[in-house]
């Protein structure tokens, strides 16, 4: 199956998908160090975003989110790629600075926990 | 969205990897938000300046853009800082924190940003004029760009911000189109005869419509908050307003209500060209008497931490405080932020003098927001509404919401 949606920003990598249908504040929100999620509630408090293809609807909380996924990156915990139902500026800003391949405008339901994805930057595929 | 040749040239990588990079992010951000095509700015503000909030990824990012050969195409100033860039010291900053923030600001500075770190650079020297498309972070400027002067600018981010800066566009969405800028509910506020204008003149009650201006703020914004999408409200009932009134309300509307833009009629540029929308809103003196008991919660007894300047003062406000503090003696810690050209002016008038006589302290290039002050402090005095929302939130004070000659007051009282 190959989900298409928007290109936000380029690469292409292959990996495990985790999915939330909750938004995600990456200030405050995820460890910068470990990549943990540590939003109180969340439905993915206490897993790992790092090395996964994150799967989410939207962003949300402080434009400073766009420096925690470059820290994220730097620390070796960030994602390899995020897939969004509509992507907005914290974690499209996030990506391009970080350089995680980003795609949105997917029907992120049709997605499910552990599934091997690829992420097609370019392209703005996600290849189940 | 059609980017021309010098953006493309940009897009490329021509003009080097910071340009580049900038550059990707405005062409990210104006495909998301549908922009035909971008504008040149002529002004920006940049957020995302202090340390606190940065943290050590903030800073090698804007290290790799400054290394990267960033250069700002146009005036670009900063928001504050996390502390006063020449007095840090005495204000109890962390050494380890100051090496960290003046590294943020030679970042800046070697990309030919200004570094007059404030959240008011329409006091300082960056002050667009009607219809200026400009690209400023800090939503209390970026409101009181849109409404009160009639440039033009979207809430933009830190990095946003910078990327205008280096690159000299904005994508053209939002604020900067004619059709987003009409408003789209009236509000109307029936303004009490304590609250006109001159009721600020009586003696003791100095202050005391600004601080309602803040209240106002917040018991607009949070209504706007809950209809559920982005407003521009058109307030009618306000009549006259001064620059400390409106710089005060800005900042609390945009804290609690995340508005850009709003209208009103007999002060605002924009607003005689604008129909006032059918749909109307009422808030009563009642909503607004309790916005502000809701930021009034901590007694006297409890306060420890009296602080003016959010945003920053206005010269004409550090007259007023000295005057206030001219021969008396401050009992409890108390800071007055301000931008460093204003403290200047103070210098020369001796009113810096005089306040500081009192044993009250200026956090020039700070602010009460941003300063990593949490933990310091139990219970923080202020007439500033937003002020008090980033104390509650981020520092876990209390806070005591207090027109400005009671906040003086309140730092001579000894409790």
């Amino acid at each position: 199956m190959v989900l298409r949606g928007r290109a936000i920003y380029k690469g292409r990598v292959e990996g495990e998908a985790l999915v939330t249908s909750m938004g995600i504040s990456f200030f405050g929100g995820v460890d910068p160090e470990s990549g943990v999620v540590v939003e109180k509630g969340h439905e993915l408090e206490g897993q790992s975003i790092s090395g996964k293809v994150l799967v989410f609807p939207t962003g949300k909380g402080s434009t400073v989110g766009s420096y925690t996924l470059y820290r994220l990156k730097h620390n070796g915990a960030a994602p390899v790629a995020i897939v969004n139902a509509e992507c907005e500026t914290i974690t499209t800003v996030g990506c391009i600075i970080a350089e995680i391949p980003c795609v949105d405008r997917i029907p992120i339901e049709q997605l499910a926990a552990g599934q091997r994805v690829i992420v097609d930057g370019d392209k703005g595929t996600v290849d189940v | 969205m059609e980017l021309n040749f010098d953006q493309l040239a940009m897009l490329n990588g021509e003009h080097g990897p910071a340009a580049q990079k900038a550059m990707e992010i405005l062409d990210a951000l104006g495909e998301i938000y549908g922009a035909a095509d971008m504008v040149p700015v002529s002004s920006v503000q940049i957020a995302g300046v202090s340390y606190d909030n940065l943290g050590e990824a903030g800073l090698q990012f804007l290290t790799q853009m400054a290394d990267g050969g960033g250069r700002a195409r146009g005036l670009t100033t900063l928001n504050p800082a996390g502390m006063d860039v020449e007095n840090w010291e005495s204000l109890g900053i962390d050494p380890g924190f100051a090496e960290n923030q003046k590294q943020v600001l030679e970042a800046f500075a070697r990309m030919g940003v200004v570094t007059t770190c404030t959240c008011t650079p329409y006091l300082s020297g960056n002050l667009p004029h009607y219809r200026e498309h400009i690209a400023w972070a800090e939503s209390s400027a970026v409101c009181y760009a849109n409404s009160v002067i009639g440039a033009r600018t979207n809430r933009e981010g830190g990095p946003s911000a910078l990327a205008a800066a280096l690159t000299g566009y904005t994508p053209k969405y939002g604020m900067h189109l004619d059709e987003h800028r009409s408003p789209t509910v009236t509000v109307e506020v029936a303004l009490p005869p304590a609250y006109t204008a001159g009721a600020q003149d009586m003696p003791g009650e100095g202050g005391l419509r600004t601080m309602w201006f803040g209240a106002l703020g917040k018991a607009i914004g949070e209504k706007l908050q809950g209809s559920g999408k982005k407003q521009v409200p058109y307030i009618k009932g306000i009549g006259t307003a001064s620059l400390e009134e409106l710089k005060t309300f800005c900042a609390s509307i945009a804290t609690y209500g995340g508005t850009a833009l709003f209208h009103m009629p007999g002060i605002t540029p924009e607003a005689a060209l604008k129909t006032p929308p059918v749909m109307t809103m009422r808030v009563t003196q009642d909503e607004i008497d309790a916005a502000k008991r809701s930021l009034s919660a901590a007694p006297s007894e409890e306060v420890d931490f009296v602080s003016l300047g959010c945003p920053h003062l206005s010269i004409k406000e550090i007259a007023r405080l000295a005057e206030l503090l001219d021969g008396k003696r401050v009992v409890k810690e108390f800071w007055i932020t301000t931008a460093r050209p204003t403290k200047h002016i103070a210098d020369r008038m001796g009113y810096s003098a005089v306040i500081e006589a009192s044993g009250a302290r200026f956090a020039v290039d700070t602010c009460c927001v941003v300063a990593p002050i949490k933990g310091r402090f139990n219970a923080l005095a202020t007439d500033s509404a937003k002020a008090c929302y980033y104390a509650s939130g981020k520092n876990e004070f209390q806070t005591r919401l207090l027109p400005f000659d009671k906040v003086v007051m309140e730092a001579l009282w000894e409790g």
